[in-house]
């Protein structure tokens, strides 16, 4: 990915700590002491950029890596301590403020009937049909910038799970993943669909083009989905993450392509939404039942876990969206302030 | 027949597993995995873009024969309701 400009003086140091070689005791020390400081200052971590943006940079070591970095600073146990100096924080802040109502029996059809309530809730505005019906020209460029932080890798981040689950979870995650990677064809890949898309409205489509214009909030939805996916421990979170996701995203993006086509877009910008209409009510089925039920039946003390990270993927998805909302209501840009990446 | 085949299953006169199998979900759609084809009343295949498919039950998808999720909008119940 290409290096973001940094938000504040702790991902300046970061940014400045990776063009260089490993180790740099010194400089990582005084990285971590920084970061310390920003995390005992910061009222809610996360919608602070500083941190949001040094942690989305720390977690990318890991996927594309950061262009101009030295791959070394990967598993760098200075950096590693640092991630998770912000992880802590993050997920306290998640789990505080995630509420899971119910806990089902232990058993895969439960499981997926629960999940299938929690994701059938209506919470709060509505992004899809807003997109369908009224947004803008400049309003659907921008919802795509928004949602290609984690669009152009789509699917990454709950592949980390596949190696940590066994039996008929791990069955059903791998056959969800296939599908999420075109099945063989590289251009069905619902990353390069998305690609397609953001090309088919004049943006740029390079992984992290816009990693400028995103607000805190955007990199913290995407950061959260690292947090489960990288840490086993949190395996639980990623597999009711994905299964919340496939569970809200028919209907949304049947409207989303409506959106678009109401713009006179054709189907190189409508088909990735069209696509995701029939592939997630297959998804949906396989996740709730057999990812995440199965994943319960044979392991039940991550029932809890399954449920967070479903609800924690509906909530911080809930803040994203009143952003963007929020900003659209008062007539102004959802992005970062000072850029003009929608223009 | 290979020796590895396992033998036939009783009221099954073919050998090894089932080519294709078929999941009645509740309250969704028939989740469709394995070898096999989908036709129009003719005959005539139809389009098919991904190797496990969700076919509609309730009648509302606007992407039939396949579901779009849309049994969760009309509260679709494959069981009765309890009484």
């Amino acid at each position: 990915m290409k290096q973001p400009t940094a938000r504040g003086n702790v991902s300046a140091l970061l940014l400045e700590i990776t063009t260089g070689e490993p180790p740099a005791a010194d400089k990582v020390k005084h990285l971590e002491d920084a970061v310390r400081t920003a995390l005992a200052r910061t009222a809610d971590v996360v919608v602070e950029d500083d941190l949001q943006l040094t942690l989305f940079c720390l977690y990318e070591l890991h996927y594309s890596g950061l262009d101009g970095a030295a791959e070394g600073w990967e598993w760098d146990p200075g950096l590693i301590r640092v991630r998770q100096l912000i992880e802590a924080v993050f997920e306290e802040r998640l789990r505080t403020a995630v509420v899971v109502d119910a806990a089902p029996e232990p058993t895969s059809d439960a499981v997926a009937a629960e999940l299938f309530r929690m994701t059938g809730e209506d919470t709060g505005p509505s992004m899809s049909r807003f997109v369908a019906r009224e947004a803008n020209a400049e309003q659907l460029r921008e919802f795509l910038i928004q949602k290609s932080i984690y669009q152009l890798k789509e699917a990454d981040p709950h592949t980390w799970a596949i190696p940590r689950l066994t039996g008929r979870a791990k069955a059903a995650l791998v056959e969800i993943q296939a599908d999420e990677y075109g099945g063989g064809h590289p251009d069905r890949m619902h990353s390069a669909l998305f690609a397609r898309t953001m090309r088919a409205v004049g943006l740029d489509d390079t992984y992290g083009a816009y990693i400028d214009a995103a607000p805190a909030i955007t990199l913290a939805s995407t950061n959260m989905m690292s947090l489960f996916g990288l840490n086993r421990r949190l395996r639980g979170a990623i597999v009711g993450h994905l299964t919340a996701y496939e569970m809200t995203s028919s209907q949304p993006n049947r409207l989303y392509a409506r959106g678009f086509a109401r713009h006179g877009y054709g189907e190189d910008a409508t088909g990735y939404f069209e696509e995701h209409v029939e592939a997630d009510a297959v998804h949906e089925q396989i996740a709730g039942r057999d990812l995440a039920g199965g994943l319960v039946e044979a392991d039940p003390r991550l029932l809890g876990d399954v449920l967070f990270g479903a609800a924690a993927a509906l909530l911080v998805d809930s803040w994203m969206t009143r952003h963007i909302m929020d900003a659209w209501a008062e007539g102004r840009s959802s992005l970062q302030p000072d850029r003009s990446f929608a223009a | 027949m290979s020796p590895a085949d396992p033998a036939p299953r009783a009221g099954d006169a073919r050998s090894g597993p089932p080519a294709a199998s078929i999941v009645a979900c509740p309250d969704g759609p028939l989740l469709v995995r394995g070898e096999f084809e989908v036709v129009t009343p003719d005959g005539e295949a139809l389009p098919r873009t991904r190797r496990t498919v969700a076919l509609c039950r309730c009648g509302a998808s606007v992407l039939k024969p396949y579901c779009d999720g849309s049994h969760k909008l009309i509260g679709f119940k494959t069981e009765p309701p309890a009484p």
